[in-house]
């Protein structure tokens, strides 16, 4: 018992997490039926959630950022308890509240305290520990005069502000806040301010899910980038959100697709697998002079079984520009290469988006067996902006008299 | 649901308060309110004892047909009630389940215990009848407690399935509507069972078999007339004669296990 105050307040290890879409109306007897004869389960699967791992220290204030549909709300909800993991654990230490959205369980038809006392409820609060709170909640939502008309006849902003009165009452330890703080003037805005920072003091741990990255630089200490249902990144606030605003300008992050429009080649021996990541951790955003490994794992055909090749990589900017081109003509890989590893240390490229070509060349011919143009793409990022492509480390200001 | 949960103070509070809410809703705007839920029972009755006393004469040689027809009425209603409001609770509540991790067994319950309350609330007005009528009480009185809680069990239990069938399939408040008519003509409610004893004998002992039609004899046996059949009475094979009482409790084991088995999975799919 002495290490509880050590363990972590969450633990997500190795989350999946699929839907399955009805590709037709999927609620009625008769597609059931129509179904069975077609043999066509009438849906499809679509994975949200791809191996997402990570903890929450306790006391930690978290932000988890992403795009619509990237899958950061079904993690919420799997943290929540309210989704089944297909995979996977969801470890939580300590007490948590249920609501994952403000004002859920509101009804418009009840007045603003009927309302209070039925949030309430769902809090766990009896009528008794309600009515004690009552006038604090009132009070912090500054609606004294609007108490006793219906919750329809309330502006919105009105009811967020009496949600979260309601909802900072919850005596958990964790809790889970869903774009909150969209709505509300600037005053409110600064009274929850000041409400997070005092929970925080008090060492509660607070998991904020938003696509508002100024919200995650104002209060998280720590934040996740979810894409496409994978955990892009797991860093600080400020590199998050760099991450974050690249991938609203960018679709793809790392795209090892098999486009046959990019690719072509005698095919004596082809790429298999691609990837790019550093050694201590996957995924494609690395920070400014982190160490990059190329992957690239072959395939030989019959003809190509007892050649020789040389691998070589074009690095493109945002820009288009080619910013270098190693090639392993010094190093010529032979006919029992299959694995092949680029491995650049203290990666000096400049912060910015690139994609890089791939190709294996016949060095006798130099003819191309497999050239797979803008195979792989990438992000660098810092916390100093960047000018220009190269950073010149070794440049020095002097005077030169 | 461990029934340590079901009665945690947590749980009752939020159930209490739901409960609360849906009765302030039920009514909202009608000038009669609550009184609705009295006076829809009585015009039904109104209606079938014209019908089937007056017109048709079904009641002869039933010793106070009226309060007899009343009670069979009430609990009928009872039961569409707590079965249909128990079928639509998890999908009219979806958007509570989509965003609240809470026991979802907790707003089918709810459902039915509003159904519950009119229950009561209508039982009274059949004792204000049962004094009207001047119907004597035996001690067998006293067993209509259990019968109530019997009732209740099974439409309990039938909400339990159907609200979580409802998740997957909404044909089914259509099927359901259907079979509630036609198991309302299959319970001897309107006519007396010894009706039904005169034409076939076995066909009067399929139709008790019907939990339904023994807990509606067995109250009217209890309170109202010592006359009426009860499936004791009809069938001496005590083994046959339990198998009612029997369906009613496999159900609830049955039906509790489905919907906890499917819960998991209400927020994905309602």
């Amino acid at each position: 018992m002495a290490d509880l105050t050590e363990q972590p307040a969450i633990v997500v290890k190795d989350l999946y997490k699929s839907f399955r879409l009805p590709t037709e109306q999927y609620s009625g007897l008769k597609q059931v039926v129509v179904n069975i004869f077609r043999r066509n389960r009438g849906y499809t699967t679509q994975k949200v959630l791809n191996d997402v791992s990570f903890d929450i220290k306790k006391g930690e204030f978290l932000g988890i950022v992403g795009r619509n549909g990237s899958g950061k709300s079904t993690l919420l909800k799997l943290l929540a308890g309210i989704y089944v993991p297909d995979k996977g654990l969801v470890q939580v230490n300590g007490s948590l509240t249920p609501f994952i959205e403000l004002g859920v369980g509101f009804n418009p038809e009840l007045t603003g305290r009927e309302n209070v006392f039925l949030n309430g409820a769902l809090l766990g609060f009896s009528r008794d520990d309600m009515a004690e709170m009552y006038d604090e909640i009132v009070d912090f939502a500054e609606l004294e005069k609007f108490m006793d008309q219906k919750l329809k006849n309330y502006s919105s902003g009105m009811q967020v502000r009496l949600a979260f009165s309601i909802a900072i009452r919850a005596r958990s330890d964790i809790l889970l806040i869903d774009e909150v703080l969209a709505v509300g003037d600037a005053d409110f805005q600064k009274k929850c301010l000041s409400v997070f920072r005092s929970m925080k003091k008090e060492g509660r741990t607070i998991i904020l899910v938003t696509h508002d990255m100024s919200n995650v630089e104002k209060f998280c200490d720590r934040a996740l980038v979810i894409s496409d249902g994978r955990l892009m990144a797991d860093t600080t606030p400020q590199k998050a959100s760099t991450i974050y605003a690249r991938l609203n300008i960018d679709e793809s992050v790392t795209d090892v697709s098999n486009n046959s429009q990019n690719r072509w080649g005698s095919g004596d021996i082809t790429i298999k697998k691609l990837s790019i990541q550093s050694p201590e951790k996957d995924g494609s955003i690395f920070d400014f002079k982190e160490d990059i490994d190329i992957d690239i794992e072959l395939e030989k055909s019959v003809d190509g079984l007892n050649k020789d090749f040389e691998v070589g990589l074009a690095f493109f900017n945002q820009d288009g520009v080619t910013v270098a081109g190693p090639n392993s003509s010094e190093k010529r890989f032979g006919k029992n290469d299959y694995k092949i590893r680029y491995h650049l240390p203290s990666s000096p490229l400049q912060p910015g988006d690139y994609k890089v070509t791939v190709a294996v060349i016949d060095p006798e011919t130099d003819e191309p067996f497999d050239f797979y143009d803008r195979a792989l793409s990438f992000h660098v990022i810092s916390d100093q902006p960047a000018q220009g492509v190269v950073a010149l480390e070794n440049g020095v200001w002097q005077t030169s008299d | 649901m461990k029934l340590s949960n079901i009665f945690s103070k947590r749980n009752r509070v939020l159930l209490r308060e739901l409960v609360i809410t849906d009765f302030k809703l039920r009514y909202q705007g009608s000038v009669l309110g609550y009184l609705w839920s009295l006076l829809k029972p009585l015009m039904l009755f109104a209606i079938l004892y014209v019908v089937f006393a007056v017109v048709l004469n079904l009641g002869k040689g039933i010793d106070h047909y009226p309060v007899y027809l009343l009670l069979g009425i009430v609990m009928w209603t009872f039961f569409t009630e707590a079965t249909s409001q128990g079928m639509a609770a998890i999908v009219s509540n979806g958007g509570l389940i989509r965003k609240i991790n809470f026991p979802k067994y907790i707003i089918v319950v709810s459902g039915t215990i509003s159904a519950l309350i009119n229950f009561l609330i209508n039982l009274f007005v059949v004792f204000v009848f049962m004094i009207i009528n001047g119907v004597q009480l035996h001690a067998s009185a006293l067993l209509l407690p259990v019968f109530v809680i019997e009732l209740y069990v099974l439409g309990l239990a039938i909400a339990f399935l159907l609200s979580a069938l409802y998740v997957k399939f909404r044909d089914i408040s259509h099927i359901w509507e259907i079979i509630l008519q036609a198991v309302f003509y299959a319970t001897p409610i309107i006519y007396a069972l010894s009706l039904v004893i005169k034409v076939s004998p076995v066909m009067a002992k399929v139709l008790m078999m019907n939990p339904m039609a023994q807990i509606i004899q067995d109250a009217r046996f209890s309170i109202v007339t010592h006359q009426t059949d009860t499936v004791f009475g009809l069938i001496h094979n005590t083994f046959i004669a339990l198998i009612p009482y029997t369906l009613v409790i496999l159900l609830i084991v049955w039906a509790s296990w489905y919907f906890r088995k499917n819960q998991r999975y209400f927020a994905e799919n309602v």
